[in-house]
């Protein structure tokens, strides 16, 4: 068929009436009213039980500071390739989902790419989530850019989903091309903040499987004493199509998913320091 | 003929006295008058525990079923295990048959063996003989000389009155699966009277009404009445004769669980040995079975395990319910339907959870005895059920993909708290409603003729006279929209004169006798319509709104085919733009059927609903003004097309929500197919978020739910190994069908479906 389906995308306002305008004074103390806050989005989707608990209004915000090799989601890496989107716009999307929401248990969730590099369009988005539509509110970050939260934001932020990616430095920075120091930074912000974290942890077979690496994710995920969850997610290859489509080569394209026997390791290291692992 | 009762292991009956039967029962007006419901208020135990305390099957029970399990790959091959062609079946017809008759807890087969299939040829004789034909056997010359030249059929009866008009509709497509060579079905008996009370008083009752409409003047209507009840009567003797052949004797009430799972299930065999109803459902029943066997367990009677055996066979004989179908009409219902739909929980409207042991015995046979299509288990959902039976219910539509789900909150205020569902999505008060089942009408394929002015896309045939073809290059919606509405318009004038027609000779010459002796003499009765191809409508309406459709014609001039320029919103995001249409659709057209005055003064309904038809739908359908090819399979149901709903089927389901339950209270259907990572992590989880989105789906006004979940490599792989799989169950709107039975084609439609995974 010739047609391409508007279904990626969220109608702009005026085709969409239902949408009901932000009341005056709904935005964060002092932020400026005048111009419509918006960012730059890659998509939304509702989904359950994978990005924080129950059924949740996911934002993909389109730009990640770091490239990693196993990136399920390259699409999302570039800022340029989002579309341009009033926070208004999404709030009224989310609205759709409010009743849904309430009966089902869950929330709503901004993820990435990184919700980080777009702090102030983040901020509005979980301060209108959380006090306008009344829902649960987490964060999906990699950290690197936990110095951008601001305390303010984070107020409006009930769960963080924290992903540490390696805890050996040289290994973090071969995974994501990034420092791993500004994640412990935020992380170690986080607990002293008594905010609740999901760590999660992407387990790739000779990457970031080494116990010791594993180890060190744990016992520093212990240390923090605010994570009530950890979730080692097993590597798999189900974006390798995306990485083609972008014309960029996929690095990981031998490397096996690990089986249940080393996931299960990995969660018993975890479970070793009393944190509950799935 | 009556046959002389054998002695088995489960005959031990003697004349009872009621004082007996209802031993503890507390007193209600259900003494007074048959009123089953009033029995089952006053006297159920909720249960709001969760399922630790259900036993697994016995080694009877597995003995039993892998005996059957043995038999299926020969009827799947041959198509059908065996039939006798030289008996009509009625109630009483054969002599008794058993799967072992040492083993059978509870007795009673459609014919003298099992898998082995009746000619029931009052709804049409030439159904039975291409159906025979189809399968290799020869009709005996005997029967088919009573049936083609003495006693008329249902289907004779049809044909002689349709008009020119329906015959060209229904050789076209437009209107499909008409029961007018087949049982309508879509009727439940209250079989559970004949536990209660006995086959005895339920005669009295009858012959009560009788009298009463004797002194009535003699109106065509009461005398119509006054022959059904004399019908109804004799039907009862033949139920009580049929169950004397196995050594029962059910003229007074059943006294023990074992007795009351025996007494209901005969009431309910009678039934499909007379009928070969399209839906043969058995209603709501766990809660009153429950008191007979829960009164059984206090008294130290039976165990948990004996209790769940009788549930179990029960159960096994409901999975081998068969009827003689042809293998157009499997391929039209995807293999072997019978729709055995059994309802269960909901509140109660004093506010107790109708949920007993027993409605968590009946969901444990899905593991006991492993996945299967029948009984076509059927979970009335409410945020107000308890934890433990939401929590059991979630587990094992993610274990099984066999359960459905339906809003109890939608049903309730309109039917009340004893409300069964017949075949898929249709509700009724057991007892006291029946409806006349209507197939449905392809509203995509109207949109068709409308651009074509009544000439059919695919044959190039005058369907509809009266009409003009649009005549520009392109489509535009305000030219477009009056003519589709005319052209619904006659649709709905058509379909209901036709229904007229098939529900007069239904009653006339295959009227379900044992099934309205167990009903009221007064009830309500529904004209149950339905579309077809909804979201292909609302898609192509979408797209000639909001984007540009030109039109490709033949050298007839015939619009054959459309290209589309520039983007539509979709049905099946969440979207306005797009879902209104839906909408729309659906209450003009339900608008459009009431204008009709229905046979028997029926109340007009309609359902969205095309179980599997919908990929015969599509066959039946060229080029689509939304994108879609001719031939490819519609949606099913009411669901999104295939791939158009891109934010998860929570959204997909919330557009289907907005259709109006006030103007389809005969149904709309919503498949799911999820894979199990999309559901949680763990298995826990994955429990709790189901629960979690029936929960979020009912609050959002939703009507029902089928859940799959499973695994797309699981499915592939099935398809190439069917020998693998031989349980393997999975559903499609409204009914679950084993899915190595499906054809070719409906396996790749229901891999193609959207799965809704994540990423």
């Amino acid at each position: 068929m010739t047609a391409v389906l508007l279904g990626n995308e969220i109608p702009v306002r005026a085709a969409a009436p239902a949408a009901p305008a932000a009341p005056e004074g709904a935005t964060p103390a002092g932020a400026a009213t005048q111009r419509p806050i918006s960012g730059s989005v890659h998509s939304w989707d509702l989904s359950t039980g994978v990005d924080g608990p129950g059924t949740r209004f996911v934002t993909f915000l389109s730009g990640c500071p770091l490239s990693c090799l196993y990136c399920h989601n390259p699409d999302t890496m570039k800022m340029r390739n989002g579309k341009r989107y009033a926070a208004d716009d999404i709030v009224a999307e989310a609205a759709k989902y409010t009743t849904f929401i309430r009966a089902s248990g869950g929330g709503a969730t901004i993820s990435g790419g990184e919700p980080l590099l777009q702090p102030v369009f983040a901020g509005e988005l979980f301060h209108r989530f959380k006090h306008e539509l009344g829902l649960h509110t987490a964060l999906d970050t990699s950290g690197f850019l936990g110095a951008r939260a601001t305390d303010a934001m984070l107020r409006d932020v009930d769960l963080v989903l924290l992903d540490i990616k390696s805890w050996d430095p040289a290994t973090y920075t071969k995974v994501t091309g990034r420092e791993l120091q500004p994640t412990l930074d935020f992380a170690r912000r986080l607990a002293a903040l008594d905010k609740q974290v999901h760590v999660r942890f992407v387990l790739v077979p000779g990457l970031t499987d080494d116990p010791a690496n594993v180890e060190g994710v744990a016992a520093f995920a212990a240390s923090l004493g605010v994570v009530s969850r950890v979730d080692i997610l097993p590597f798999h290859k189900l974006g390798e199509a995306k990485w083609e489509a972008l014309g960029k080569t996929f690095t990981l394209h031998d490397t096996p998913s690990p089986g249940p026997a080393e996931v299960a390791a990995a969660r018993e290291i975890f479970q070793g320091h009393g944190l509950y692992a799935v | 003929m009556t046959t002389a009762p054998v002695d088995t292991a489960a005959n031990s009956m003697q004349a009872t006295e009621v004082t007996d039967a209802w031993d503890g029962f507390q007193d209600g007006l259900w003494r007074d008058a048959v009123d089953v419901r009033d029995f089952v208020q006053r006297n159920y135990t909720p249960y709001e525990g969760d399922a630790a305390f259900l036993a697994g099957p016995t080694e009877r029970t597995t003995a039993v079923w892998q005996k059957l399990l043995g038999m299926f790959p020969e009827e799947n091959s041959k198509g059908i295990y065996d039939v006798d062609v030289k008996t009509p079946s009625r109630i009483d017809a054969f002599a008794p048959g058993f799967i072992d008759a040492d083993k059978d807890l509870i007795v009673g087969l459609q014919t003298d063996g099992a898998l082995k299939r009746a000619i029931m040829p009052n709804g049409g004789w030439r159904m039975v003989e291409s159906a025979l034909n189809a399968y290799g056997y020869e009709t005996d010359p005997e029967v088919r000389e009573v049936y083609t030249h003495l006693r008329k059929t249902h289907n004779e009866g049809v044909f002689d009155a349709y008009t020119p008009e329906i015959r060209a509709c229904r050789s076209s497509g437009i209107i499909t699966g008409l029961p007018d060579a087949y049982g309508r079905g879509r009727i439940i008996g209250d079989y559970r009277r004949v536990a209660l009370y006995g086959v005895d008083r339920l005669i009295d009752a009858k012959a009560a009404d009788k009298a009463r409409l004797g002194e009535q003047w003699a109106t065509e209507h009461v005398i119509r009445d006054r022959e059904e009840i004399s019908e109804q009567i004799k039907a009862l003797n033949e139920l009580k004769s049929m169950a004397a052949s196995y050594g029962y004797d059910i003229s007074g009430p059943a006294k023990t669980g074992r007795e009351a799972v025996q007494w209901l299930y005969f009431a309910y065999l009678a039934a499909v040995k007379e009928q070969n109803g399209a839906a043969m459902s058995i209603g709501r029943i766990d809660n009153f079975l429950d008191i007979y066997l829960q009164r059984d367990i206090e008294k130290g009677l039976i165990t948990e395990e004996q209790a769940q055996e009788f549930i179990d066979d029960f159960v096994i004989k409901l999975r081998i319910v068969r009827f003689l179908r042809t293998p157009e009409y499997n391929e039209l219902y995807s293999g072997d339907p019978t729709w055995v739909t059994w309802s269960m929980a909901g509140i109660g409207e004093d506010g107790r959870p109708l949920v007993s042991r027993t409605t968590f015995r009946a969901l444990q046979t899905l593991y006991n005895l492993g996945p299967a299509p029948e009984p076509n288990l059927t979970v009335f959902w409410s945020q107000q059920l308890p934890k433990g039976f939401k929590d059991y219910a979630s587990q094992v539509a993610i274990d099984t993909s066999a359960i459905q789900f339906e809003s109890d909150e939608l049903m309730r205020p309109k039917y009340g708290d004893d409300t069964a569902i017949a075949c898929c999505v249709s509700a009724m008060a057991v007892g006291k409603q029946m409806q006349f089942f209507g197939a449905r009408v392809n509203v995509a394929k109207a949109l068709l003729y409308a651009i074509n002015g009544g000439r059919d896309e695919k044959s190039g045939k005058t369907v509809v006279n009266g009409f003009e073809p649009v005549t520009g290059d392109y489509l535009d919606y305000e030219d477009i929209a009056p003519r589709y509405d005319a052209m619904l318009d006659w649709l709905a004038k058509t379909y209901v004169h036709a229904l007229n027609v098939i529900h007069y000779m239904h009653d006339k010459y295959a009227y379900e006798r044992i099934e309205m002796a167990l009903h009221d003499q007064e009830i309500l009765r529904t004209m149950a319509c339905g579309i077809a191809g909804l979201s292909v409508a609302a898609d192509s309406l979408s797209a000639i709104k909001h984007a540009k459709v030109k039109i490709i014609r033949d050298e007839t001039g015939l619009a054959v085919d459309y290209e589309i320029e520039g983007e539509y919103p979709a049905y099946g995001n969440n979207d306005d733009r797009a879902d209104a249409i839906a909408k729309r659709i659906v209450q003009d057209f339900m608008q459009k059927i009431r204008k009709h005055p229905t046979y028997r003064d029926a109340v007009h309904t309609q359902s969205v609903l095309t179980i599997t038809s919908n990929v015969v739908y599509g066959k039946k359908t060229g080029n689509t003004p939304d994108g879609r090819r001719a031939g490819t399979p519609f949606a099913p149901g009411a669901n999104p097309m295939n791939g158009r709903d891109e934010h998860g089927y929570i959204a997909s389901a919330l557009s289907v929500a907005k259709l109006p339950y006030d103007d389809a209270e005969d149904g709309i259907s919503l498949t799911n197919t999820i894979t199990p990572d999309a559901l949680g992590r763990t298995a826990e989880e994955r429990v709790q978020n189901l629960s979690g989105v029936l929960d979020g789906f009912m609050a959002s006004n939703g009507f029902h739910m089928n859940v799959n979940v499973l695994d797309k490599k699981m499915l592939e792989d099935a398809m190439e190994h069917p020998e693998n799989y031989p349980q393997l169950t999975i559903r499609v709107s409204g009914y679950a069908v084993n899915f190595v039975r499906l054809t070719r084609e409906q396996q790749l439609d229901v891999i193609n479906r959207t799965f809704h995974g994540s990423l």
